[in-house]
């Protein structure tokens, strides 16, 4: 299997820290290795958070992400763009939250795509999925982590008390998927 | 239990429930504060007390308290919080009472920053606070080995009745990876030395005391100190060699640190530099013999320390390398994490040096 470097970064709230929990435990679920490392601290509301995951076959060395080691770099906002392009390795993966960055990458030498993720959400019936959309595009290009693995961790949350709620991330999940195969 | 993906500090508040600890003693500081958060709602259920201390120094005299009564117990802090926790650390060494203490290592000196650092090796094993006495001092480099040296941190503390210490950094705290917190099997130690009430006939009478007024009282106790650590220092260095078996290029580093290093040291290989790790898991006792052997090898060309200090760690690696060969140094200062290619770039510089 494809050893993953990922980088998740965005505002606080835009479910930065939990698309790459959601990831880990799922790659866990299937067996790999993962780790799971968070900016922390110096963060302020309106700034920006960010979160380095590793899935490997093999035990994890370092927990973070250098420039040029990303084999996948997610930029929910702009600045997380404009800080981590950079951080992408040639032939890896850049995905840009459409709805609120104008800005097209400058990187030739990898694969950009572009997803409408509050669009998507918001046709889906609630915004609060936007993360999930993101996610289905990761995994829909990526495919390191099978839907459904990552869909049993979402029922571990939300369990039998919100069958609507599962269904909702279930979709949001697929239609991401839609946009990068 | 099954392997769960769990933040360093809620791991290792687990391992010490596990491991049978049922008192902490702290005040929260940043990047540990998820060890007093979730022992305060674990501690309860499980029959423990968790008290937030008006202040780090409260904290860790209750934590001789405790330790005095001879209950497993434990504080947690980072750097700052340690500091302010050396004169109970000293005391506890000088009582011979069992404790754990977990140090979250982040950037100094004074109130310094909150990301992850290594400066506190000198505080960790050489002393710290004031006397001759030492802490055991482990230094887990993931989040398995931390909870796997939480267990036996209380076990070794119980034992040789000294204070241990698990020394991390907040990479380590915050982070999350896969683990299983094993049930452990809890050894019980002859407690009779423990300040828990007097009947007058079955056992002396329990005294905790860190006073020796006279040469000759203190005299006893300092060597008695000294035979114990003797007999750590032969029984308790644990360390793990990575590539070490034909490697010319030897490097040392601990925790996190040293698990960049690995993926330096895989892609060196890859290039055919032959590079090898030796990581202390026991920083006091340093595995002084184990690494003065390595030097004696004719193979190997030179040493060098690998840490988030201004050269604290290489004075243990010189030490017992002891002359046979060069030790080098690269620092990383300022809670600057280095990635594999900052690594990968110094070892290259050793070949040509």
């Amino acid at each position: 299997m494809n050893n993953e470097h990922i980088l998740i970064a965005g505002f606080g709230g835009q479910g930065v820290l939990s698309m790459g929990k959601m990831l880990a435990e799922a790659a866990m679920a299937e067996g790999r290795e993962v780790s799971w490392l968070p900016s922390y601290g110096a963060e302020m509301r309106g700034g920006t958070s960010n979160v380095s995951v590793h899935i490997s076959d093999k035990a994890i060395g370092s927990p973070t992400i250098s420039a040029g080691e990303a084999t996948c770099v997610i930029a929910m906002n702009l600045p997380s763009l404009l800080k981590f392009e950079s951080f992408v390795k040639p032939g890896g993966l850049l995905l840009v939250n459409k709805s609120i960055i104008d800005k097209p990458s400058s990187r030739k030498d990898i694969d950009v795509i572009y997803v409408p993720v509050n669009e998507i959400a918001k046709e889906l019936g609630d915004n609060k999925v936007a993360n999930m959309v993101m996610l289905g595009a990761y995994l829909g290009k990526s495919k390191v982590v099978k839907n459904e693995t990552l869909m049993n961790q979402v029922r571990e949350v939300f369990g039998a008390k919100k069958p609507a709620v599962v269904a909702l991330n279930e979709k949001a999940l697929a239609e991401g998927g839609k946009l990068s195969v | 239990m099954a392997r769960m993906l769990m933040k360093g500090n809620e791991a290792i508040a687990e391992a010490a429930i596990a491991a049978g600890c049922r008192y902490f003693f702290g005040y929260p500081i940043t990047p540990q504060s998820e060890i007093p958060e979730y022992l305060s709602k674990r501690l309860p259920e499980v029959g423990g007390v968790y008290l937030q201390a008006e202040s780090e120094v409260a904290a860790i005299n209750m934590v001789f308290g405790a330790a005095g009564a001879g209950v497993r117990v434990m504080t947690s802090s980072s750097s700052p919080g340690i500091s302010l926790k050396q004169e109970g650390i000293s005391s506890i060494a000088c009582a011979e009472t069992p404790a754990v203490v977990v140090n979250m290592m982040r950037g100094g000196p004074g109130i310094g920053s909150i990301q992850a650092s290594q400066n506190d090796y000198f505080q960790a094993v050489k002393g710290g606070g004031h006397g001759d006495y030492h802490n055991l001092v482990y230094a887990p480099a993931s989040i398995q080995e931390a909870c796997d040296l939480m267990a036996k941190a209380f076990d070794r503390a119980d034992y040789y009745r000294v204070l241990c210490m698990v020394l991390g950094d907040g990479m380590l705290g915050q982070m999350m990876e896969p683990v299983e917190i094993k049930p452990v099997k809890i050894a019980e130690y002859d407690k009779s030395w423990a300040t828990t009430g007097w009947d007058g006939v079955s056992r002396p009478r329990a005294v905790i005391n860190t006073l020796y007024i006279t040469v000759d009282e203190l005299n006893e106790l300092c060597g008695r100190l000294q035979a114990k650590y003797k007999i750590i220092e032969r029984d308790e260095v644990l360390f793990e060699e990575f590539h070490l078996d034909d490697a010319e290029y030897v490097v040392v580093a601990y925790g996190t640190v040293a698990r960049i290093v690995k993926n330096a040291i895989e892609n060196l290989r890859a290039q055919g530099i032959k590079v090898g790790l030796f990581r202390p898991i026991t920083l006091w006792p340093f595995p002084m013999l184990p690494l003065e052997n390595i030097a004696g090898q004719a193979r190997v060309k030179r040493f060098a320390a690998v840490e988030m200090s201004a050269g604290q760690l290489v004075q243990d690696v010189r030490l017992a390398v002891n002359g046979k060969k060069p030790v080098e140094l690269q620092s990383f200062l300022g809670s600057n994490v280095p990635g594999p290619g900052d690594i990968a770039e110094f070892i290259r510089g050793l070949k040509t040096a």
